[in-house]
């Protein structure tokens, strides 16, 4: 599903590289978790995977279902099937949620070369989805996320996910800034969408939202690399022992 | 106050000026009517010659170079063929009043009929005895230049041969459209219209289209007690139009008046507006959206008076530039001692496309009395980019993206519009002109 070989990547016009030679691949149907402390290039990587201005790719290469991903633009990357939930989601002002979920459903339809959802079929979808994830329809009718809690936020990013049904999922620090009640329903609407499909490559700084989306694979990023992969276990070793150990394992 | 002597600049540089307006009119008079419409004109003229036209020079005049609009003989501009819209207003159920090169055609409008609603042509209100017009024709004009002078609305009193008259004494449901075609690449157009809202009554007014090379309009309001005047004008697509436009609105106790203007493209447009509040609890809702591309200037400047207590105004402006074009706001909120309670609102900002384009922003509030509520605002910037790429990174392609977010930051503009069906019209043109000018 996803490759990403030997990424190396910069800040646009600094010299500071921040991904320094990153693999890994994510098998479909898998759910992968990235934990590492601040500053190993987290959030970088889902930025540069989904197309943000920016960055600098120097060397490697990321590919998702084998086509070159960098390549592409993000509304291209999107329609792809690749799908970041922001750890910070953008308020927009003055665009109604239902109308940039309808857009955004639609333009992929569209660049897939899909009919377009009908006003109806959308309504009756987005309701059905969205009283699983106990949105209500005052959160449809506000513009994107303004006024939102940040559990909200997330939430949204959510609903915005099982709408556009994509196959490779990002959740960059979803569980930021989340209380454990708001976390178990975000766990539960991603569990929700697992099917064998579908991926998910889950970022996260605590092992706790590791407890309600099980990951099959775990690994620990450091300095813009991959210093350690393994299964669940790694994430409770993190929550018992801290990255100290593994980073010093890391560098040996 | 003592006179300046008469050796200083100041005094010098009126001198100068009320000397080449009076060589600039020696040869141009008033056009022949009935008396008291003669009479309303030639004050006029007397008020012109008094004040002398503007100049690039003058306070008022910074941002926007009058000479443009003055320009004799008046510069042909090409008539846009519009053939890729549905006709502007075509769905709205409406008493259609058309002119042509700025003259009404009779042929092309609908019969003047409605409960609560008299009309008449300027052109024929000589001949007519018309009371309540004959006391009010010009008179608004004529207040609007204290405290600051605007010598081409009485220009346009002065040379204005058509134009319609409308009283209303009831609530009227169906808008009075007017609508201005053109066909000549040099024609004119000067129109004054005048509108009288009797106690309790309700009228909306539309007008849209390019009329002519050269666009003057006046429109003075007239709000009694407890009346509602709802205007919504779209000033059509033409690109080397130049138009000057005055709405003049005096609002008794409780009236109501909210206006709309949607301005694409044109060379050289000056939207002013002056509003005087001078009953208890009345509102004055005033709203632009303008959208220019390369050789564009839009200049609107207002003026709002709170004389009565408990009234609420907004000005509410948006502007969309692209490729050099400049937008210009110069806006005022006077809040005279009188006026305890006042809601003053303005805003004023610019999306700016590219780096060339430029908006130029004078707002100002005056407040007089002491227990008030006002707020401005005017900002200008780009495209927000967080926005955008959350919009692309969903599968919104980039031009589509771009259009929603020009759309929202025009949301707050085309909300000051009451009435759905015609934000719905406002709305096509906007998408259409989107369309035409994405990157």
């Amino acid at each position: 599903m996803l490759e990403i070989n030997n990424l190396h990547v910069k800040l646009d016009g600094e010299d500071k590289q921040i991904l320094k030679g990153l693999t890994l691949s994510v098998e479909a149907g898998s759910v992968h978790a990235i934990m590492g402390p601040n500053g190993s290039g987290k959030s970088t990587l889902s930025y540069v995977l989904s197309g943000r201005d920016g960055y600098e790719v120097t060397d490697g290469g990321a590919t998702l279902d084998g086509e070159d991903l960098l390549d592409m633009e993000p509304e291209e990357r999107a329609a792809a099937g690749l799908f970041l939930a922001f750890q910070y989601p953008v308020e927009i002002p003055g665009v109604g949620n239902m109308t940039f979920l309808r857009t955004a459903v639609n333009a992929q339809r569209k660049a897939r070369g899909e009919a377009e959802l009908s006003a109806g079929d959308f309504l009756k979808l987005v309701r059905t989805k969205a009283k699983e994830l106990k949105i209500d329809a005052d959160m449809l009718k506000r513009p994107v996320n303004v006024g939102f809690s940040g559990g909200e936020k997330k939430r949204n990013e959510i609903l915005q996910m099982a709408m556009l049904e994509p196959q490779m999922c990002i959740l960059d620090e979803t569980d930021s800034g989340l209380d454990v009640d708001a976390m178990k329903l975000v766990a539960e609407g991603v569990n929700a969408l697992r099917n064998e499909g579908r991926s998910f490559l889950v970022i996260t700084h605590y092992q706790r939202l590791l407890d309600h989306i099980k990951p099959d694979v775990v690994h620990i990023m450091a300095d813009g690399r991959i210093i350690k992969t393994g299964g669940p276990e790694l994430a409770l070793e993190v929550e018992n022992n801290g990255y100290a150990d593994l980073l010093a394992e890391g560098q040996a | 106050m003592s006179a300046a002597p008469a050796t200083s600049p100041r005094a010098a540089r009126l001198a100068a000026r009320l000397k080449s307006t009076e060589e600039r009119l020696a040869t141009v008079a008033v056009p022949q009517s009935s008396v008291w419409l003669q009479r309303a004109r030639q004050d006029a003229m007397v008020r012109l010659k008094g004040m002398g036209l503007p100049e690039k020079r003058d306070e008022y005049w910074r941002y926007t170079d009058p000479a443009r609009l003055l320009r004799d003989p008046l510069q042909p501009a090409k008539v846009l063929n519009v053939s890729d819209e549905t006709e502007v207003f075509g769905e709205i159920e409406r008493l259609k009043l058309v002119f042509v090169d700025g003259v009404f055609d009779a042929a092309q409008s609908d019969a003047i009929e409605g409960q609560g609603l008299e009309i008449c042509r300027l052109s024929e209100a000589g001949q007519a005895d018309i009371h309540w017009a004959q006391d009010l024709y010009g008179t608004l004009e004529a207040e609007g230049h204290t405290p600051v002078a605007r010598p081409l609305a009485a220009l346009n009193t002065a040379m204005a041969t058509d134009g319609v008259l409308i009283r209303v004494t009831k609530p009227v449901e169906r808008p009075v459209s007017m609508v201005y075609h053109r066909s000549q690449p040099d024609a004119e157009m000067v129109l004054h219209h005048l509108v009288r809202v009797e106690p309790g009554a309700e009228l909306t007014i539309l007008e849209n289209g390019p009329g002519a090379a050269r666009v003057s309009t006046v429109l003075e309001a007239d709000l009694a007690e407890g009346a509602s005047l709802h205007h919504v004008r779209a000033m059509g697509r033409d690109h080397e139009r130049v138009a000057t436009t005055h709405i003049f609105a005096r609002l008794d106790a409780e009236a109501h008046f909210k206006s709309f203007t949607l301005s694409v493209n044109g060379a050289l447009v000056r939207n002013e507006a002056v509003i005087w509040l001078q009953g208890q609890g009345g509102s004055a809702h005033i709203a632009g959206a303008a959208m220019g591309d390369g050789a564009f200037h839009h200049d609107d400047t207002v003026y709002v008076t709170h004389s009565a207590p408990n009234c609420e105004s907004r000005q509410v402006y948006k502007k969309v530039l692209h490729n050099g074009a400049i937008g210009v706001f110069q806006g005022k909120i006077l809040v005279e001692q009188a006026a305890q309670q006042t809601d003053g609102y303005q805003i004023s900002q610019s999306l700016l496309m590219d780096e060339r384009s430029q908006f130029l922003a004078k707002p100002e509030l005056e407040i007089y009395a002491d227990d008030v509520k006002c707020s401005h605002g005017s900002t200008s910037g780009e495209i927000n980019a967080d926005q955008l790429f959350y919009l692309r990174a969903r599968g919104v392609p980039d031009h589509e993206a771009k259009r929603l977010l020009v759309l929202a930051f025009l949301a707050e503009a085309l909300d000051e519009i009451a009435r759905g069906d015609l934000a719905d019209d406002m709305r096509v043109r906007l998408h259409g002109w989107l369309e035409r000018h994405s990157d």
